[in-house]
């Protein structure tokens, strides 16, 4: 398969008054061609942070210290804001925002919308653009006569969709898409889902799906990095971490063990106690030591590093240190 | 009019409906006759002294709608609802605050439901102020004490110094919870209590609001579109569909033995973590998605995404809720076969 992201210790810092949040701190990680791959994590974990870094449009007042952002080989981290703009963010990434349906401005129709993008970046006749508009609007199954109603007047799903839709059609070589489904309700959710699906296999298209729900992930990611504390916890193929054996690292763990199951029923749900940590200042060694269930004396004192357990499998945890 | 005369029934709701007409311009008015919005739409439970009962259901199916009657923060069109043996469907002002003081509201959003200028105390006071509760300052910062021991504050002096910004998620939820309770109510209305806080502690947030009605014998009225919280906080559950309860009964029935298309749709549409389904395309029974309110189909309502729907379905009249036994309830002339 071809690879066509690598980031390569990332880090990317907050500088504020109280102190540098440290909010991507030593990731690496790759996309290949025709894959989904899945950011999983609690609220402040460095999801989001990590899809902005993606875009070359980190969040005021994160700052690139480090690292690389390689697509197709191409560092996108020095490049002029112009050589971005023109040919990177959409282009060659593009994203769906947390939110994005309620994004669309309610005074222009959904047309005008898909076609301000479209015009930005394509020199391209009016009636061909919107030819191109209503094929994309098929793609992801809705009427072509949707570009001619605004916002209001569509259901939330369909309005994912046209953001979905309008992600797809500058053919970018991957989607970040911050989770897609969390305003939706458990049937659309299914929907859209299943399309995604669809346009992955139809397209070889790549996705870095990101979501706080794990059973979502087992349903579309390939693989799924697990993310704590703006550090990578563990990444491992869908079957490594949803299989038999199960997870490795003692969050991904009690994370799995905190998803409710529908279909099997538990006296009581387990949770993890306390909250993810201040990133200015970091508990000293394994940042999930005060959470963690399975803690050792070396986990107080050094830093774990993210190591290859079994092919394809990372975990960061001493525990695995034989 | 029904009284009520089972001792072990808190709330009783019969036929209850509530129907919204917009507001439209002259030009609009004239020109075409005034669409209802039928948010509520004829729906009948009791909910049992020291039980859970959750209200089910998608967004525009009517379950916050409902919640509000419950409230009495609107009134209903038509129906009846008995609260503890006395008719509360039309009561006037001063009824209503102690209406009030005995059915209490958590609200979705911890952090849009507290004034962020107020500390923890001050927060916890208000509810006291408000219904003229007798008492100096210590004997109010005792009862304040004692509401957020109850819900695992602690120390709780430290936190009644603190701003709501200065709490996480969860913690503000035991304090919106704290607050309902100072008042000593019978029920409570929860309306997506953890929907906005993390997966990793909602189910902490659950085990406290369980722990609080089984120390302080609650009723629970549970909204939510989580079937899965839904399975293991409450007793009963009510699926309901564009302002009708399509199926109610046992939770573990509902989940496991479901009658209704509608519910059956729901289960099947909740991602389970397991390995396998990357290259699957889910098989989903019903199609598109929820109608208006304004313009509920006519037969069984739920019939245009029924998978099962025959002429029968789209011209008879509505089906009413039917039981099969075990208080096991639903409204489908198909079951059977389906």
């Amino acid at each position: 398969m071809d690879k066509i992201l690598e980031v390569k210790n990332l880090k990317l810092y907050y500088h504020t008054s109280k102190g540098v949040v440290k909010a991507l701190d030593d990731v690496t990680f790759d996309l290949y061609k025709g894959e989904t791959l899945g950011l999983v994590g609690e609220s402040g974990c460095g999801k989001t942070t990590t899809g902005t870094a993606l875009l070359r449009m980190p969040t005021a007042p994160g700052r690139y210290d480090g690292g690389q952002i390689l697509i197709d080989g191409r560092d996108i981290i020095p490049l002029p804001e112009k050589e971005v703009r023109k040919n990177v963010r959409w282009e060659e990434v593009a994203m769906v925002f947390q939110g994005a349906m309620n994004c669309l401005t309610p005074v222009y129709t959904i047309g005008k919308q898909m076609l301000e993008t479209l015009q930005e970046h394509r020199d391209m006749e009016k009636e061909q653009a919107e030819e191109l508009i209503r094929e994309y609007l098929g793609l992801v199954g809705l009427p072509g006569e949707v570009m001619k109603r605004y916002p209001h007047e569509l259901s939330g799903g369909m309005k994912q969709r046209v953001v979905i839709a309008t992600a797809l059609f500058l053919k970018p070589k991957f989607v970040i898409l911050d989770e897609p489904t969390t305003a939706l309700d458990v049937i659309v959710q299914a929907q859209i889902i299943n399309l995604l699906k669809k346009l992955k296999k139809t397209f070889d298209l790549s996705f870095i799906f990101i979501t706080h729900d794990l059973a979502l992930e087992a349903e579309v990611a390939d693989r799924i990095c697990v993310m704590y504390a703006g550090k990578i916890a563990e990444l491992g193929t869908n079957a490594q971490i949803f299989g038999k054996q199960g997870p490795m690292h003692p969050y991904t763990e009690k994370l799995l063990a905190a998803t409710p199951r529908l279909h099997r029923k538990v006296e009581s749900l387990s949770f993890i106690p306390g909250t993810p940590p201040d990133l200015i200042d970091p508990p000293k060694g394994c940042r999930f030591n005060p959470r963690c269930h399975k803690v050792m004396d070396r986990c107080y004192v050094e830093e774990p590093p993210l190591k290859e357990v079994e092919p394809g499998h990372m975990v960061a945890c001493w525990r695995l240190e034989k | 009019m029904s009284e009520n005369k089972n001792p072990e029934v808190l709330l009783k709701v019969e036929n209850l409906k509530k129907h919204f007409t917009p507001h439209m311009g002259l030009a609009a008015s004239l020109g075409k006759a005034r669409k209802v919005i039928k948010a509520v739409d004829g729906i009948t439970f009791d909910i049992k002294k020291g039980e859970i009962f959750a209200l089910i259901g998608e967004s525009g199916s009517g379950k916050t709608t409902t919640g509000k009657l419950v409230m009495k923060l609107i009134e209903p069109t038509s129906g009846t609802m008995v609260f503890d043996g006395e008719d509360v469907t039309s009561i006037a002002k001063k009824q209503l605050e102690a209406y009030r003081r005995k059915v209490q509201m958590i609200f979705q959003d911890p952090y849009a439901s507290m004034n962020p200028r107020f500390k923890i105390r001050d927060v916890l006071e208000e509810p006291l102020s408000i219904h003229r509760i007798e008492g100096d300052r210590a004997r109010h910062d005792e009862m304040i004490v004692k509401a957020l021991e109850e819900v695992k504050i602690t120390p709780p002096e430290e936190f009644m110094t603190r701003f709501p910004h200065m709490l996480s998620g969860g913690q503000r939820q035991r304090v919106a919870t704290a607050r309902t309770l100072i008042l000593n109510p019978k029920m409570l209305v929860a309306d997506e209590p953890v929907s906005m806080i993390d997966l990793s502690t909602r189910a902490e947030i659950l085990h406290m609001m369980k722990d609080v009605q089984r120390d302080l014998g609650l009723t629970y009225l549970y909204i939510t579109h989580d079937l899965s919280t839904a399975r293991y906080f409450a007793d009963r559950i009510a699926v309901m569909y564009l302002g009708r309860i399509v199926e109610m009964g046992p939770a573990d029935m509902i989940i496991d033995k479901p009658l209704h298309p509608y519910t059956k749709a729901l289960i099947d549409a909740v991602p389970e973590p397991e390995s396998g389904k990357v290259d699957v395309i889910k098989e989903l029974p019903i199609s598109g998605e929820i109608p208006s309110p304004a313009n509920i189909p006519a037969g069984c309502r739920f019939h245009t995404r029924c998978p099962y729907a025959t002429d029968e379905c789209k011209t008879l009249p509505e089906p009413e809720l039917e039981d099969i036994g075990g208080g096991h309830m639903h409204a489908c002339r198909r079951w059977k076969e389906i």
